[in-house]
């Protein structure tokens, strides 16, 4: 099991290319993340749903690829689409679970994420799917490791998307409005702040979010309509890691399970990669509870 | 206590329904089965879902550990483990009725206690952790055992255990599993129903009503937290080694672990029948059963989105369940407790 531990000591340049792998990849989890956290923070929902949201990012692209559409174009097309359907979601059901208790959102959004999964299913079938971009894979320190010139960009837009949702929450109205609605719902309510709309707008702009990172995904990697669990446990982790409200700690915690993930399925073997996230997942939550009983001591 | 003629009826009719069952309905047998599976798996979860609650994601675990338990306990009798996994079902078992009954019966006790030792183990882990933050945790580590048990060769990775074929005749074996699955669903809501009674059952829904209260009161919550899952473990793990030769094959992610479907399924019918009550975990999964049953059977390809349609409805504007609801409009029938109660607590005042 471990022979490949020396082999990372052994050739260090096959780190080089774990890390690398590990960032790209990380890249797309922290924007899921980012709009878990988002929603957590704002309204309190904790959408397991996030990763089926991803997935139909992923599918609107390979469905505009097989219609002849290059899949980076795809990505506004996906933004849009994921808004409204988003907005639709909040109409129909987050509208309902926002002020009940902590459990009715997870079972909500875990039937929505039961739905989201078996459609694609029902449309576009169960076998693995890719969007090919079309663009060269370069290799450097010859030819050991190997980048995907498609990762790059993904690399690239995902950073410019971070940048464009973190201007847009810090300079325009409605970003002000949501983060005020975050502090205090009801003070925001009091000066004149539609929070319903907030929130309706809130959820919209995380399912395009996750739209995004599911474009991205598609490029970089493969979907299928029911790996949207494993992308909704991955978001948990790492918002349960570097908790809400933190932007530069979800970013931390996206690239660090890009690469624990990556790195786990090269010593351990392909087969523990989902193992790997489940198993971190509940490090983090033991690492937490830890941290919690060293808080609750004082009152012991 | 003295029981009404009524309710000493309604219990002689479930039991005389649920022993003619299989002899009327000789086809539905499995069915049947799986029905009384349905009711333990809701009663179990009520445990800590609903008088706890402790909305545990995770019960399946204990699910899928007894079935391991029993399985390997069974085969680990007369066999060498790793050399009958490694074969894939090339070995043939071959047992007599003395020897596939003493496997099914010490396996299914060593599942019991196996589950019940995995509690406590997990107990320490999970109870620290609050309301969506333990959902969460106990999902991770239901996940958690799919995967890793199909990564381990030593019990058949992926591709699963084969269990003893049963030596006698195929009708006899459904029968005897339909009982088995009967009076494993029986003894739950028996020793449930005698639970709730005692001091424990007051203990544990003083938890659910306010945890730090009832540790400032002198229970030692830690404590009831960790036996009230222990308790669930228990029967979970009976029925696990009884589904599992049932089924008569083990696969980690799909028959031990289904985590999105069994493991969802026990939540849904406690909130559809009504978390918090004995009879509310019956009634949901009764009604629950039948409808997977029709839309598995009329909708097929439809029936996973009309199932997570009923749990975004039920969780919305129902969550009450059925037996919520009836208390809400008959509360007269349920009233008498709740009268005294509030004369007792008006009289505590006056004082």
């Amino acid at each position: 099991m471990f022979q490949n531990l020396s082999l990372l000591v052994q050739a260090p340049v096959l780190n080089v290319q774990l890390l690398l792998d590990g960032l790209f990849i990380g890249a797309t989890f922290a924007l899921a993340a980012y709009g878990l956290a988002l929603v957590w923070g704002v309204m309190n929902v904790k959408n397991l749903a996030q990763g089926d949201f991803v997935m139909m990012g992923g599918y609107i692209t390979v469905a505009l690829a097989q219609a002849g559409i290059h899949p980076i174009l795809a990505l506004p097309v996906a933004i849009v689409v994921m808004f409204i359907f988003g907005w639709v979601v909040y109409k129909l059901v987050i509208r309902y679970v926002i002020d009940r208790d902590l459990f009715t959102s997870l079972l909500a959004t875990f039937g929505l994420a039961i739905v989201i999964a078996q459609g694609l299913n029902l449309i576009f079938g169960p076998e693995v799917r890719t969007a090919d971009s079309g663009l060269a894979i370069r290799s450097i320190f010859g030819g050991l490791v190997t980048i995907a010139e498609i990762k790059l960009a993904s690399f690239g837009l995902a950073a410019a998307l971070a940048v464009i949702v973190i201007l847009f929450m810090k300079r325009s109205r409605m970003g002000q409005a949501i983060r005020a609605t975050a502090q205090d719902a009801r003070a925001a309510r009091v000066m004149g702040i539609d929070t319903d709309r907030v929130y309706a707008f809130t959820f919209a702009l995380n399912a395009a979010i996750c739209g995004a990172s599911g474009v991205l995904i598609s490029m970089i990697w493969v979907i299928q309509p029911f790996f949207g669990i494993t992308y909704s446990i991955r978001s948990f982790v790492i918002v349960t890691a570097a908790g809400f409200g933190n932007l530069p700690g979800v970013i931390a915690a996206g690239f660090g399970l890009g690469l624990a993930e990556q790195y786990g399925g090269f010593v351990l073997g392909a087969q523990f990669q989902q193992a790997t996230v489940v198993g971190l997942l509940v490090l983090v939550l033991i690492w937490r509870q830890i941290q919690q009983a060293r808080h609750r001591q004082a009152v012991r | 206590m003295k029981a009404k003629p009524a309710t000493v009826g309604l219990y002689a009719a479930i039991l005389v329904a649920g022993v003619a069952a299989p002899l009327v309905f000789p086809h539905y047998t499995l069915q049947l089965a799986v029905l009384w599976i349905m009711i333990l798996f809701a009663l179990t979860w009520d445990i800590l879902g609903g008088q706890m609650g402790y909305n545990s994601l995770g019960n399946i675990l204990f699910f899928g550990a007894g079935m391991y338990i029993c399985a390997l306990t069974q085969i680990g009798l007369y066999y060498d483990i790793a050399e009958y996994t490694a074969s894939s079902g090339e070995i043939k078992v071959d047992f007599t009725m003395g020897q596939y009954m003493l496997g099914l019966g010490l396996g299914t006790v060593a599942a019991g206690i196996g589950s019940v030792l995995l509690a406590l183990f997990f107990g320490r882990i999970v109870f620290g952790l609050r309301g969506p933050y333990f959902a969460i945790g106990t999902l991770g580590v239901a996940l958690a055992a799919g995967e890793l048990m199909g990564t381990w060769d030593y019990v058949g990775g992926g591709g699963g255990i084969s269990l003893p074929v049963y030596p006698g005749d195929p009708n006899d074996r459904s029968l005897l599993y339909y009982f088995l699955c009967f009076v494993a669903a029986i003894a739950t809501f028996a020793f449930l129903k005698w639970l709730y009674s005692t001091r424990f059952g007051l203990a544990v829904n003083a938890i659910r009503d306010d945890e730090e209260k009832a540790e400032a009161m002198g229970i030692h919550t830690e404590r009831y937290k960790t036996v009230a899952w222990g308790i669930s473990a228990f029967f979970l793990g009976i029925v696990g080694a009884v589904f599992g030769n049932m089924v008569g094959f083990i696969e980690p992610l799909e028959v031990a672990f289904p985590t999105v479907t069994f493991g969802i399924f026990m939540v849904l019918m406690v909130l559809l029948g009504g978390k918090g009550t004995l009879w509310g975990p019956v009634i949901g999964a009764t009604l629950f059963h039948v409808i997977k049953e029709v839309t598995w059977t009329y909708l097929l390809g439809w029936q996973w989105i009309t199932l997570g349609a009923l749990i975004i409805i039920n969780v919305i504007f129902f969550q009450q369940g059925i037996m919520g609801w009836m208390r809400e409009k008959w509360p007269e029938r349920f009233g008498i407790v709740v009268d005294r109660r509030a004369t007792i607590s008006a009289s505590e005042e006056a004082q």
